[in-house]
């Protein structure tokens, strides 16, 4: 049931959250049609049917890695890195958005991150999980990869604690559970309007059994909220904390290239640029194919936009001060490996950055360019690919020529590099199918509270938690 | 009215607004009703007050959790690397405590964080499988755009048809009964 379009104007909607007409049932109803009533579309099949296969190729790659041993990959001393740990960091980076649209935008009372929390909290989940493969196949024997874990064994050894690598181990896998949790929390409502609203049995028993018996009531409503406030909150410094993590396996050692203090906060700002050019290059389809540009408005996709810019802009300022830094740290090994950066076997790769991470957003100043929603996609697709190039640049380049030339050498990728990669964009894409169809993508609860039926009524919203 | 088969588990009015559930619920409190329950598809501010409710432990509960993982993560790093297996490399010290800081943090957000869940849905009484509410006929639409007020017959004050009475006063868009 669509309300009455007819007032929608332009400059309506690039302001609105939501557009105008709707009310609560109505909200509802949009929503849960999509899982609900609406069916399975063709183009869900087609989209499926093809992440599967490279889902496959993913099982596929990873089986031959694990009879023949990470030989299959491109990664010869000195770079033993290569394709793992760039994807590892790519994927955790992407991540980021999500939360940072769930738990500090919740915690600054962005309003307009509503109706994309869900999905950006989703699509977290799914790049965390794409990350967590890589370390793991990566270890050489990932069958005792579980050897990362402090438990009480035979050998009477323990992880090395005072290594940023385990520090990873903890800081991602605390990431996954509480990105897990926190999307759990928010979904229960929801989960109990699609018990209420299914007409299939399997269907009111499955999400039945999800929501748990949520009823709605006040009291429950009171500590849903608190717990909503406080997750954020503990959201808030953790994801700071993972890639600022991830970055001390680079910058704690000594290589050049690595071992700089800029890459904490350039991480950061790099991993939340990376996650909302992945946040828009999924929502910019989905909102047509499902038509909801009523709930995914312009004004989120210019939100988007002037996030993905100031990010961008830090990491640009990242860019600038290592280059800068090694120029005036007067250490021979750094200036070298700057002057091979631009200059050297992968240089090509140097200069496709600069133009997908700091040329290319620069077209989102423009006001004109921000309203284009093709414009848009395809910046963020940019840097979807420019995110990718710096990680590639940073493990690869700064290892192939370190402090003794004797033991310099290039890194190629062989076709299971790609396979393996290629695989996991498939995993990812095919949760994302599995999500949508399955789970309402949209927060209905929180939607409704954007809503307001009659003009006299307050906006019943989120306000200062008194306990 | 006719025969029930269940005993009453209280008297549930309908209304379209949050506003008008918010003063009904007030009201209700007012009369002298203590066993009030209501129900909302989205979170309405002051209602939980309304109804009689004032204090969460929820952020007490957070608190320990985030200490138990905070001291937690802690010792076992230090029993780790200081007490069970100490390897002295050139004389540094074995309680090198900055390198055990990231850990115990994350393990500080990880248990703060479990430790707010769990405690949520305890505290809810999450997973119920059976809930009275459940029974009345309209009680989906708590779910979609419909607000529900339920005075419970445990209510020392509650009488099945001077209740109604008095929720009747509230102008509800239907008043229902609910059964155990």
């Amino acid at each position: 049931m669509d309300p009455v379009r007819e007032d929608k104007s332009p400059a309506v909607e690039t302001r609105t959250v939501i557009g105008p007409g709707y009310d609560y049932a109505s909200v509802t109803d949009k929503i849960a049609a999509i899982v609900l009533t609406r069916g399975t579309p063709k183009w869900w099949w087609t989209g499926f049917a093809l992440t599967f296969v490279l889902v496959m190729m993913l099982f596929y790659a990873m089986s031959y890695l694990f009879v023949r041993g990470v030989g299959i990959w491109g990664i010869r001393i000195p770079v033993a890195w290569g394709f793992a740990i760039i994807n590892f960091v790519w994927w955790i980076g992407i991540g980021h958005a999500g939360t940072l649209i769930s738990a500090i935008l919740l915690l600054l009372r962005q309003d307009w991150r509503t109706s994309i929390n869900r999905f950006a909290e989703a699509m977290t989940l799914f790049a965390v999980a794409c990350a967590g493969i890589f370390p793991l196949i990566h270890v050489g024997r990932p069958w005792l990869a579980y050897y990362l874990i402090p438990y009480p064994n035979v050998m009477k050894v323990w992880p090395q604690f005072r290594s940023p690598l385990v520090w990873d181990v903890f800081a991602v896998s605390t990431y996954a559970t509480v990105s897990l949790l926190f999307w759990f929390v928010g979904l229960i409502p929801d989960l109990a309007t699609l018990r209420d609203r299914a007409r299939n049995r399997a269907a009111q028993v499955i999400y039945g059994v999800l929501a748990m018996g949520w009823r709605g009531s006040a009291v429950h409503w009171h500590r849903h909220e608190l717990a909503s406030l406080l997750l954020a909150g503990l959201a808030t410094p953790l994801v700071l904390s993972v890639h600022t993590v991830v970055s001390f396996d680079f910058a704690v050692s000594v290589v050049p290239g690595w071992h700089s203090t800029v890459f904490p906060p350039y991480f950061v700002a790099g991993a939340i640029y990376a996650g909302f050019a992945m946040v828009l290059t999924l929502s910019i389809p989905i909102r047509k194919l499902y038509g909801l540009e009523d709930f995914i408005t312009m004004r989120h996709i210019d939100n988007m936009a002037k996030v993905m810019l100031a990010t961008g802009l830090i990491v640009g300022y990242g860019y600038m001060m290592e280059t800068f830094m090694a120029w005036y740290a007067g250490s021979r090994y750094e200036r070298y490996m700057m002057l091979d950066r631009m200059t050297g076997g992968y240089a090509f790769i140097y200069y496709a950055l600069i133009l997908c991470n700091i040329i290319a957003p620069q077209f989102l100043w423009s006001k004109r360019v921000r309203s284009k929603v093709g414009a848009v996609f395809a910046v963020a697709m940019f840097v979807n690919v420019g995110m990718w190039l710096e990680r590639f640049i940073i493990v690869v380049q700064s290892l192939h020529r370190d402090f003794l030339p004797s033991s310099w050498g290039m890194y190629y990728p062989t076709r299971w590099d790609w396979a393996t990669y290629v695989g996991t964009i498939g995993l990812f894409l095919a949760l994302i199918f599995l999500f949508i169809r399955f789970l309402p993508m949209i927060s209905i609860f929180e939607m409704r509270t954007l809503v307001s039926p009659s003009a006299a009524s307050p906006r019943v919203r989120l306000k200062e938690m008194r306990t | 009215m006719p025969a029930r088969r269940h005993p009453l588990y209280g008297l549930m009015a309908e209304f379209d607004r949050p506003e008008d559930l918010l003063a009904a619920a007030k009201r209700a409190y007012q009369e002298g009703y203590r066993r009030l329950d209501a129900f909302t598809p989205l979170p309405v501010e002051g209602l939980a007050e309304a109804v009689g409710f004032h204090k969460s432990r929820l952020p007490l509960i957070v608190l320990i959790g985030g200490l138990v993982g905070c001291v937690g993560g802690f010792s076992l790093q230090y029993y780790g690397m200081a007490v069970n297996y100490p390897l002295n490399i050139a004389g540094r010290p074995l309680n090198s405590w900055p390198a055990f800081i990231p850990i115990t943090f994350e393990m500080t957000i990880l248990f703060s964080a479990l430790s707010c869940v769990f405690g949520l849905l305890a505290l809810n009484g999450l997973p119920t499988p059976y809930h009275p509410v459940f029974n009345a006929p309209r009680f989906e639409l708590a779910s979609r755009d419909r607000f529900f007020l339920v005075i419970k017959a445990r209510d020392r004050k509650f009488h099945p048809e001077k209740t109604k009475q008095f929720l009747a006063e509230l102008h509800p868009k239907d008043i229902a009964d609910v059964e155990a």
